[in-house]
């Protein structure tokens, strides 16, 4: 079952503010598309498009499920959450006065997910262990490793058929970054799924996308569409890794 | 994982929960039958419309952290438009209430329409503002008597036996406990799930999936509607209405102040709050002085945020919320 995304020149921004000039890029189905660019550069506010948080002033962005196109530009949020695409927020965005299991509940809160609420839960706690341990604990009391397990799974809650992970090493310690894009590859695979991932960390981000995008400016500066290639991108080489 | 049903908490159904509750109301009603003493009635009334005007703002203010200053504004309003339809038609006081409670709850859906888009405490000074707005307009309201007040008539006896007074009583018995009943009901379902996703960080929900504003508007409605209720049979209570003691300061502090003594996040937060503080300020009225009152629960608000900031509720439960 193919689940795709497609943006065409999207432009969006805050007041006058532009961020997004004509933005372009596809994801094709079961890939993992690395969204590379530094701060700044429009990665937020695309992830924020896509889930209708921010309203694009131009463009489209199509998404592709199972066969059904759908349009997601000026959709609402809820909607876009139901038809299978959910988001992993930078900096996760936990309920942190809620605990483990009712953040996790509050990924199923579309009326679809619900029917699904205990194998979902089953699935995130056989997935990320340390959840399990922790269900009744507070999220806001947790480390940011377990928080950042913790927004996966919340993202997994809603049975998404396209995953958008926006900076998921933000605030982690290196060994910990390496395990969360590691478990995104691993969750990808066990479910299926479209993955689009924003990430400043470019050697752990290309360690698991099949191919990537440099954004600089709210524009594609460069189409890279093996990890090689972005590897031995000169553009990356001197903005990003210092070579 | 026990079987949970999906988005409800345990332990008792919800159901059950509504029955226990009518049974309470059954139990009080046949008590209040053998009471002779009409002050019992006054006092029970007072404490009652508390328990139901902070349950109302709890469900907004403590659910989904959105502070409503403005809850004199709605009381008022129930209270204004059960005098003026009683004047103009002399309709049964459930009709009255009922009244008083569609045009509040209209109201909260135009504010909330309006105001919700403003988070956190835009939204708090927006309800201010309505309270101001709407103390000026009944003040020039000529025909519930304006800036004067109006005299209501009372009844001398109640249509169940007994006193008005006592009618009263039974008539706020009722609405408070419906008013807890539905709280509970709301707090345990998907919706409160949704609330307290709101509560904890408005952008995340929304971007799980929490159709927030609509959750809002909701919330709004429901919570105008319960704090109209509580102000519509006020006319009958006083018998004398009139702007300064419809949109009395007391109201409006009372009912925030309940809620946050007794705990924001469960049902039972304001109801142990508004039995707390009304009995408190009671005593007080009766046996120091009538002026006291708001000062004590200033003095206790301050008390709770410091020492207790999640109320009594947050004292038992620990560190747990």
């Amino acid at each position: 079952m193919a689940s795709s995304l497609a943006i065409d020149g999207l432009e969006a921004g805050y007041g006058t503010v532009r961020v997004l000039n004509g933005l372009s890029l596809t994801v094709g189905a079961g890939e993992t598309v690395a969204l590379l660019g530094t701060n700044g550069n429009g990665k937020s506010t695309l992830m924020k498009c896509i889930m209708g948080l921010a309203v694009p002033m131009a463009g489209s962005i199509r998404a592709e499920i199972d066969g059904v196109t759908h349009e997601l530009a000026g959709a609402r949020t809820e909607d876009i959450v139901s038809l299978g695409i959910a988001l992993v927020p930078e900096g996760r965005r936990l309920f942190p006065r809620l605990s483990v299991e009712e953040n996790l509940t509050l990924g199923a809160y579309r009326p679809a997910a619900r029917a699904g609420l205990r194998r979902g839960l089953e699935y995130c706690f056989e997935a990320f262990p340390r959840l399990a341990e922790r269900r009744r604990q507070l999220a806001g009391s947790m480390s940011g490793g377990e928080q950042q397990m913790l927004a996966l799974g919340r993202a997994l809650m809603s049975e998404p058929r396209i995953l958008l992970v926006d900076e998921p090493s933000v605030g982690l310690a290196p060994l910990l970054v390496k395990r969360t894009i590691e478990k995104i590859r691993e969750l990808k695979e066990s479910r299926n799924l479209t993955v689009l991932m924003a990430e400043q960390n470019f050697v752990q981000a290309l360690s698991i996308a099949d191919r990537g995008y440099v954004i600089v400016h709210g524009e594609i500066a460069f189409t890279g569409n093996s990890a090689a290639e972005l590897n031995d991108n000169e553009l990356i080489r001197k903005f990003y890794m210092g070579l | 994982m026990t079987g949970d049903a999906p988005l409800s908490r345990p332990p008792m159904g919800t159901l059950a929960f509504w029955c226990w509750a009518a049974a309470f109301t059954g139990v009080v009603y046949l008590a209040g039958r053998w009471v002779t003493n009409d002050y019992v009635f006054f006092a029970g009334y007072i404490v009652l419309q508390y328990v139901l005007l902070a349950t109302a703002w709890n469900i907004l203010g403590g659910y989904a952290g959105y502070v409503n200053f403005g809850t004199a504004a709605f009381f008022a309003i129930g209270a204004y438009i059960s005098t003026a339809l009683n004047k103009w038609l002399g309709l049964p006081l459930p009709v009255l209430i009922l009244a008083g409670a569609a045009v509040c709850g209209l109201i909260g859906l135009l504010m909330g329409g309006l105001t919700l888009k403003l988070q956190g405490v835009f939204f708090s000074i927006a309800t201010l503002a309505l309270a101001i707005v709407t103390q000026a307009l009944i003040t020039n309201w000529e025909y519930v008597g304006g800036a004067a007040g109006a005299y209501v008539i009372r009844p001398s006896r109640g249509p169940l036996g007994g006193s008005y007074v006592e009618y009263l009583f039974y008539t706020m018995l009722l609405l408070a406990t419906l008013a807890v009943c539905i709280a509970r009901t709301v707090e345990r379902s998907a919706a409160g799930y949704g609330l307290a996703a709101i509560r904890d960080d408005e952008a995340a929900a929304e971007a799980a999936g929490v159709p927030t504003m609509k959750l809002k508007v909701a919330t709004t409605v429901l919570s105008g509607a319960l704090m109209g209720a509580a102000g519509a049979p006020l006319p009958f209570f006083v018998t004398y209405l009139d702007p300064p003691s419809a949109f009395n300061l007391a109201v409006a502090v009372n009912t925030i102040a309940m809620p946050l003594v007794g705990g924001t996040a469960t049902w039972i937060g304001p109801v142990i709050g508004a039995v707390l503080l009304s009995i408190v300020q009671e005593a007080a009225m009766v046996t120091i002085s009538s002026a006291v009152n708001l000062l004590l629960v200033g003095l206790i608000m301050i008390g709770f945020i410091t020492l207790a900031p999640n109320g009594i509720m947050g004292l038992l439960r620990g560190r747990r919320r």
